[in-house]
């Protein structure tokens, strides 16, 4: 049996962690990964008489990150409670907002994945601030239905942005969520890190069918908390299918089951239904008392505005220009947020070669960051040192291999680079002694000098190994330079 | 009888008794009191005494003084104390410690007050009996028959049986003014977001106010200078300054001063004879100390109570949630199957039947298709309420009226009928719905000798006007300088 013409449609709720050193509503730190429990205040545990105090600075972030996409900002917003009973929930209620979120009515515009030539605009209907709920760990090894909780996570700053139901594909879905996590990092809203569940992805999908000139609307599902790309794609990719499936089976529609809750299930490759229970919650939302409606006045927005500098396809552009460097390279460093931007730009500036700033930056200075689990903000080498340690590589005063000691010496220990060059026991090595030392190499090895002089100057690779090993400042150019002239004249 | 923090300071100062003579005598006075009255849920006698000792301390070597140095102080059970148990009167919170003390806890303290213990309240603040309350009514000290009110009874009685001149009670309906009323003191409701309520155990958020209790309305303005003003961990506080509420109660001189009165509120049904005499008498004293007597209307007056009893219970039902057995608290002893019976058998043992139906009520009218039917109606009356205050405040400078409908009356009266104990808010909900200050000031005896209170309510932050007419009042009358007998 072929397949009717059908639609997909698909609508996101983006869920991304703010980057603000402390928690939404109390001072606690937003660190991930301490001991459990340890980042935690009355108010984030929500005991009795605590009150919550808002964080000025997510409340900027939001902004930021709601005009980077088009949205407006009311001149006023204002917070509700939205209850339900759950462990990870000590009050038994998030504080979130429902009528009048901080960010209305945006979009954003992706390439369209079928036509790489074409754009697709897609509606973003809201983004609003709340607080996240703890961490439950079921423990499943205990053999019993035993749950720990951690609430470290408890009162982190998330924006949920919401999409209008304008995406057709997994495709589609796929480079909106790139997109807007390109935007997140640039601007320094969000890390955007996926396996810290600092974003976090909800999917509603159902189908438009065509039944000869009659559209039917298969149920709603919502795919909850997917923290992957990858499994947004897949589990809108098993929906699109499942929904035929179900709906040529049961002939169910949205008229006749309207919107259910469905989970991901990475190992099996499958969407599962939640509980009924979860479903049919009524959050009776109302105005939290506790806290007042912000007024956020058209001039501090307009600040705002102007202080967002530019896209990230703009740095893009810009780097590759400026710099000389791919298209490829000119994304990895713009995908790093802005501040990776603002190192690069330092280092590319100041030691003159953009193309080997670049492959720094992406090989050394990411791996290190990776390894360390610091940002670059924080990062020990500061941009104007890498610089200053590139420009004695291009002049030849330090070779690639001892620059890197050097940078790894400065990653762990600090200081300057003076210093690590003192403390790693490197000197420039004089030019008589490199001409004794190439000799001696020369005598010892008469198969390379015959092989250059039959016209294989790669021979000479060798010695350079050799020197290395008698003296690990030998510069290898040097030694190749060296030793083809010496072999020339003899 | 401690029954003067001013006297009590004196005493210090002259050298003729000590903080911890005087910590020894309140805390006798409660052991006195206790068996009878059942005005504390805890007393810590070590601490009092500990703290007493730090005062007398502090005098000898000559350090400066706090504003209330080694005077006894009682604290309602529903204010955060991180070395006592907070328990809100509530199985849920049977021997809770919080790990911190509320804001206006650490301000006593830092003003060298002692703390003697907390006190007895309706599970919760909700009730206007104490009779709710998990450990024991409380009995009023002029009748132990008679309610001393509520939910701020423990705090109205320990300082109507002497044991400490001083209380500290929360007001969110009327829970101050009330057993200030039915108990023969003075109360004070100060503005909402005057005080802060960081450490206040929420009942109802918007309406929910730290007040002072004392016998007079100087004393009042003592412990007002302590515990009133800005803090930014409150972001309902005020950010307005706090003048020296002392200075208010130096003058008796009310000409120019204009008092409005709810004349046809004093005709309504239920209203005892000895209430109506109470408030016509009051009338005529404020007018023989120059006041200009203006009558005055709020015609959404009708609506208080329902607005309140949505309104209240929504915000409630939300600020209970909390305790759900998880985190602390009561949980059910008996292995649940699963979660949610693990949630309602620790709710269904920990709370009490007042607290249940306060959450059922709010639960109801916060529901999906409801809300704008209860709670969302009800703030568009608490608008109009709000706006029938500020007209009345553009023509008088005060409002006097009654606190209640009644003297005090017997236990287990109303327990059984919460339309009747919610009507006992007749008078007192509507500066709650539009965050005035008011209080509540003794103001005559009924026949049988139980005392009545009038109260006085004022525009927004003007606490230092009702303390004024309230000194002034008392002043000319002698009606707080009446003491039980013991």
């Amino acid at each position: 049996m072929s397949q009717l013409p059908t639609t997909t449609i698909i609508g996101l709720e983006v869920h991304v962690q703010l980057k603000t050193a402390t928690k939404l509503f109390c001072g606690c730190s937003t660190k991930f990964g301490s001991p459990p429990n340890t980042q935690v205040c009355p108010v984030c545990l929500g005991l009795p008489g605590a009150l919550p105090v808002i964080n000025e600075h997510a409340i900027e972030l939001a902004i930021r990150a709601g005009l980077a996409i088009n949205c407006d900002i009311p001149p006023l917003t204002k917070w509700d409670r939205k209850q339900y009973f759950y462990p990870d929930l000590p009050k038994g209620y998030q504080i979130s907002q429902f009528d009048l979120p901080i960010c209305a009515d945006g979009c954003l515009e992706i390439t369209d994945p079928a036509d790489g030539d074409a754009t697709r605009k897609i509606g973003i209907t809201r983004a609003h601030l709340e607080e996240d709920a703890g961490k439950s760990m079921h423990d499943e090894a205990a053999g019993r239905a035993d749950s720990r909780i951690d609430l470290n996570r408890c009162g982190t700053p998330l924006l949920e942005i919401v999409s209008e139901p304008d995406l057709r594909t997994a495709e589609e879905a796929l480079a909106y969520l790139t997109k807007l996590k390109e935007i997140m990092t640039h601007l320094g809203v969000s890390d955007c890190e996926m396996q810290e569940g600092s974003l976090r992805v909800d999917a509603n999908v159902n189908l438009h069918i065509d039944k000869h000139g009659e559209r039917i609307a298969t149920p709603i599902v919502e795919v909850k908390n997917m923290n992957s790309f990858r499994n947004v794609v897949a589990a809108l990719h098993f929906e699109v299918d499942r929904q035929y499936a179900e709906w040529e089976e049961t002939g169910n529609t949205i008229e006749t089951h309207g919107k259910r809750t469905f989970g991901w299930d990475d190992v099996k490759g499958v969407t599962y239904p939640q509980r009924e229970k979860e479903e049919s919650a009524d959050y009776r939302y109302f105005p939290c008392p506790d806290l007042l409606p912000i007024r956020i006045p058209s001039e501090r927005v307009e600040e705002i505005r102007a202080s967002l500098g530019e896209t990230p396809e703009e740095t893009r552009e810009r780097l590759q220009s400026q710099y000389g460097i791919k298209a490829y390279d000119a994304d990895v460093i713009v995908s790093q947020g802005r501040a990776m931007v603002e190192y690069y730009d330092v280092v590319a500036m100041a030691c003159g070669d953009g193309k080997r700033a670049s492959s720094w930056i992406q090989q050394d200075v990411m791996r290190t960051l990776k390894e360390q689990g610091e940002d670059i903000e924080t990062f020990g080498v500061t941009a104007e040192q890498l610089a200053q340690l590139l420009s004695k590589v291009s002049s030849g005063e330090l070779t690639n291999d001892r620059a890197r000691d050097v940078f790894k010496h400065l990653s762990e220990n600090g200081g300057d680079i003076d210093e690590a060059i003192k403390a790693l026991g490197i000197e420039a090595v004089d030019e008589s002694e490199m001409e004794t030392l190439v000799k001696e190499l020369l005598a010892a090895n008469p198969k390379v000098v015959d092989d250059v002089k039959n016209g294989n100057q790669k021979a000479v690779g060798s010695l350079i190994g050799q020197a290395r090993g008698r003296n690990p400042n030998a510069n290898p150019q040097k030694v190749r330079e060296i030793a083809l002239r010496l072999i020339d004249q003899a | 009888m401690l029954d003067s923090a001013l006297e009590v300071l004196r005493l210090q100062a002259a050298g003729e008794a000590s903080a911890v003579e005087i910590a020894e005598r309140a805390l006798d006075a409660i052991e006195a009191s206790q068996s009878t009255h059942n005005a504390y849920t805890h007393v810590d006698r070590e601490a009092a005494l500990a703290a007493a000792k730090s005062v007398d301390a502090k005098r000898a070597s000559g350090k400066p003084l706090g504003a209330l140095a080694g005077v006894p102080i009682a604290v309602k059970d529903v204010l955060c104390t991180s070395d006592m148990p907070t328990t809100c009167s509530s199985e849920m919170l049977r021997g809770f410690r919080p790990p911190y003390d509320a804001t206006v806890v650490e301000k006593l303290r830092a003003a060298d007050a002692v703390i003697v213990g907390k006190t007895n309240m309706d599970e919760f603040a909700m009730g206007a009996s104490t009779e709710t309350s998990a450990f024991g009514i409380t009995k009023n000290p002029w009748d132990p028959s008679r309610t001393p009110g509520g939910s701020s009874g423990g705090a109205a009685a320990a300082v109507a049986a002497g044991t400490v001149p001083l209380s500290l009670g929360t007001d969110t309906g009327g829970s101050i003014r009330q057993p200030a009323a039915f108990c023969g003191v003075t109360g004070l409701k100060p503005t909402y977001g005057r005080v802060s309520r960081y450490g206040l155990v929420a009942f109802a958020s918007s309406l929910d106010q730290i007040g002072p209790m004392a016998w007079s309305a100087d004393e009042c303005a003592l412990l007002m200078n302590v515990i009133a003003g800005f803090e930014p961990r409150d972001s309902t506080s005020l950010d307005q300054a706090v003048p020296d509420f002392t200075l208010a109660t130096e003058s008796n001189d009310l000409r120019g001063m204009r008092i409005g009165v709810l004349r046809e509120s004093l005709q309504a049904e239920g209203i005892d004879e000895s209430i109506r005499t109470a408030v016509k008498h009051a009338i005529g004293v404020f007018a023989e100390l120059g006041a200009e007597i203006v009558d005055v209307d709020l015609p959404h007056r009708e609506y208080w109570v329902p607005t309140y009893y949505v309104i209240a219970p929504s915000e409630a039902s939300s600020n209970l949630s909390r305790y759900d057995g998880a985190h602390y608290g009561h949980r059910a002893a008996a292995e649940a199957k699963d979660l949610v019976s693990m949630y309602c058998r620790s709710r269904a043992e920990g709370f009490g039947a007042e607290v249940k139906r306060r959450i059922m009520i709010g639960t109801y009218a916060l529901s999906e298709g409801y809300a704008d039917e209860y709670y969302n109606k009800a703030l568009k009356v608490r608008r109009l309420i709000r706006g029938d205050f500020d007209a009345a405040f553009s023509q008088v400078d005060l409002l006097l009226g009654p606190v209640t409908p009644t003297p005090a009356f017997s236990l287990g009266d109303k327990i059984d009928d919460p339309i009747q104990m919610y009507l006992c808010d007749l008078f007192t909900v509507g500066a709650n719905l539009a965050g005035v200050p008011a209080i509540s000031l003794p103001g005559g005896f009924d026949p049988s000798g139980l005392p009545i209170g009038i109260q006085l309510q004022a525009p927004t932050l003007e606490e230092s006007r009702l303390l004024f007419a309230a000194s002034a009042f008392q002043s000319a009358t002698d009606y707080h300088t009446q003491r039980p007998n013991q």
